[in-house]
């Protein structure tokens, strides 16, 4: 076994060398090995939180026609390094009446819902994380984000707040909501690879899912950005109708795991985004050559979809929120439904078929679909604005 | 001792504790919250036991949904969430006796049960439980017909909530 091939796996195996040379027994080295597995994934995921920090800062101030932080360090990169100190040595208040375990309970669950995600990102073909067996890894990533959900209403509730607590009722109905259309679109790449195991569907990605189910895509991105409570859903900020959202209360560091985590959490959902639809560490066989290679094109591809939600987020102003549950229950969760029972019946018909055909039949039907969910959805926005303002009368040839 | 019965006595012990906690806090979210963790703890159950289908969809439907529709209903139909009021009412003593009952009748049944005993068979390797378990829910030999009355059931349930919340104008 090369040191290049596999890195993780040598060094594992130099561990229990030294570890079974102590006297200690082969499962409790195995057991601390794994231990310290995850300290070293958690570890890299925090380091790189801090520059998402960074990149955060840099990539909003560029859509907004400014320089950013470019004062301390080169191009201000240890800027995210002064936020941190600023951050740890502010003052840590909890409001009165708090409830205090609770209160300080709610951002640790935050952050957690963020890193247990990452149990089961498949990071290249040579490191598996656990999803070597776990046949129900699309739904695990619901399940991290219902403790996410939890970590929210914890936090509304304990700050003894009126505008957290309604800016917690509104985030948690979004993410709610948001979850059906998500789960649904996440069976569509099931569907394709016979399997929910997150790795199985990557190995199984020839052509992207991407160009097989481009809607379920378009869906998938805009349940995830609901998810993470960014802009046009960012009910978490709500300055002018909430004076901000559920972490009001929050200060110093405590506020931080909550920023953190959702930087974070932005992070990984671009990078299920590609493992769901753009083959996640798989490029035209370059991630064969080194398993490095492969944890690089996948954090590509992630940071492409990081800022993709970027540009959504400072691009978009938001949305009220009756707008917002409106849009899911009587546009996208039926538009995710109809999708599904469509791929399904597809996926039976061509399953037999050469590969382009099946390609072209799964793209052409999605676009179909697409067309007539606008069609049906202009139609209806026409007549409630016709019963709103009247029927308008479209003026030609001034 | 091995290593999973450890797992298994802790994770009962956090179970049975945080349910304990769920009938005597005061506090009726705090309540909701012990829920969520002896929900939590009967998920880590079915993990222990290599049903990590069950143990994901316990996660997303009754922490991810049912627990926070509890929190989200107790919040809109009280006015002070801190009420401190008393904890019984006067059929106490009934509920504890059924309990007791149903305790002992549990206790009598397993008694005369071997599956105590018995060790779990091992999967083949390529065992596939989230396969079997689609392919059971959905063939007419398996449990078609319960899975569908349970769906059927379902949406009744739904056409007469929106039924009853509908504001007829």
């Amino acid at each position: 076994m090369d040191f290049w091939k596999d890195p993780l796996k040598v060094a594992a195996d130099w561990l229990m060398g030294i570890f079974t040379g102590w006297g200690m027994p082969e499962i409790a080295a195995q057991i601390l090995i794994g231990f310290l597995g995850i300290l070293l994934l958690i570890s890299l995921l925090m380091v790189l939180d801090i520059f998402l920090v960074w990149v955060e800062r840099k990539v909003v101030s560029r859509f907004q026609d400014r320089i950013g932080p470019n004062r301390v360090g080169p191009f201000g990169l240890i800027q995210p390094f002064a936020d941190i100190i600023k951050l740890l040595i502010k003052e840590d208040i909890t409001p009165g009446g708090a409830d205090r375990t609770v209160y300080n309970l709610a951002p640790i669950l935050s952050m957690m819902s963020v890193l247990i995600l990452w149990a089961v990102v498949p990071l290249a073909p040579a490191i598996l994380g656990v999803d070597a067996d776990l046949n129900i890894g699309a739904l695990y990533i619901i399940a991290a984000g219902a403790i996410g959900t939890l970590s929210i209403i914890m936090a509304g509730w304990a700050s003894n707040n009126k505008y957290s607590l309604i800016g917690a009722f509104r985030e948690v109905a979004v993410m709610l909501s948001f979850e059906i259309p998500m789960l649904t679109v996440m069976l569509i790449p099931t569907i394709f690879a016979g399997s929910m195991g997150i790795v199985k569907i990557v190995n199984s990605q020839d052509t992207w899912y991407f160009f097989l189910a481009p809607l379920a895509a378009l869906i998938f991105f805009i349940a995830a950005i609901a998810e993470l409570g960014r802009a046009p859903f960012d009910m978490g900020e709500a300055e002018s109708e909430l004076v901000s959202g559920y972490n009001i209360e929050y200060s110093g560091m405590k506020f931080g795991m909550f920023y953190a985590g959702e930087l974070l959490h932005a992070f990984t959902f671009g990078g299920f985004w590609a493992i769901l639809f753009f083959g996640g560490y798989r490029f035209f066989g370059l991630e064969l050559v080194n398993p490095l290679l492969a944890i690089a094109i996948l954090f590509f591809k992630a940071f492409i979809g990081y800022w993709l939600i970027m540009w959504v987020r400072y691009t978009l102003l938001r949305i009220r929120i009756d707008h917002m549950l409106a849009f899911n229950w009587k546009f996208l969760t039926p538009v995710a439904f109809v999708l599904l029972m469509v791929t399904a019946l597809m996926n039976a018909l061509l399953s037999g078929l050469p590969g382009w055909l099946y390609v072209s039949g799964m793209f052409l039907s999605n676009v179909l679909l697409t067309w007539g969910a606008l069609e049906i959805a202009r139609h209806y926005s026409r007549g409630e604005r016709e019963k709103v303002e009247g029927k308008q009368v479209v003026e030609v040839g001034h | 001792m091995t290593g999973e019965q450890i797992t298994f006595l802790a994770v009962a012990l956090f179970t049975l504790g945080s349910g304990f906690m769920v009938v005597t806090s005061g506090n009726l979210v705090h309540a909701a919250l012990w829920l969520v963790s002896t929900l939590f703890g009967v998920a880590v159950t079915y993990a222990v036991l290599d049903a990590s289908f069950l143990a994901v969809v316990q996660v997303v439907v009754y922490i991810g949904a049912i627990a926070i529709l509890f929190i989200f209903a107790v919040m809109l139909t009280r006015k002070d969430m801190r009420d401190q009021g008393p904890q019984m009412n006067k059929n106490w003593w009934f509920g504890a006796l059924l309990a007791v009952l149903t305790f002992a009748g549990l206790f009598f049944l397993l008694q005369g049960w071997d599956g105590m005993s018995r060790t779990a068979a091992v999967y083949p390797s390529n065992f596939d439980a989230v396969s079997e378990l689609g392919n059971a829910l959905t063939s007419p030999a398996g449990y078609v017909l319960p899975f569908e009355v349970a769906s059927v059931l379902l949406v009744a349930a739904l056409v007469g909530a929106v039924y009853v919340a509908f504001n007829r104008k």
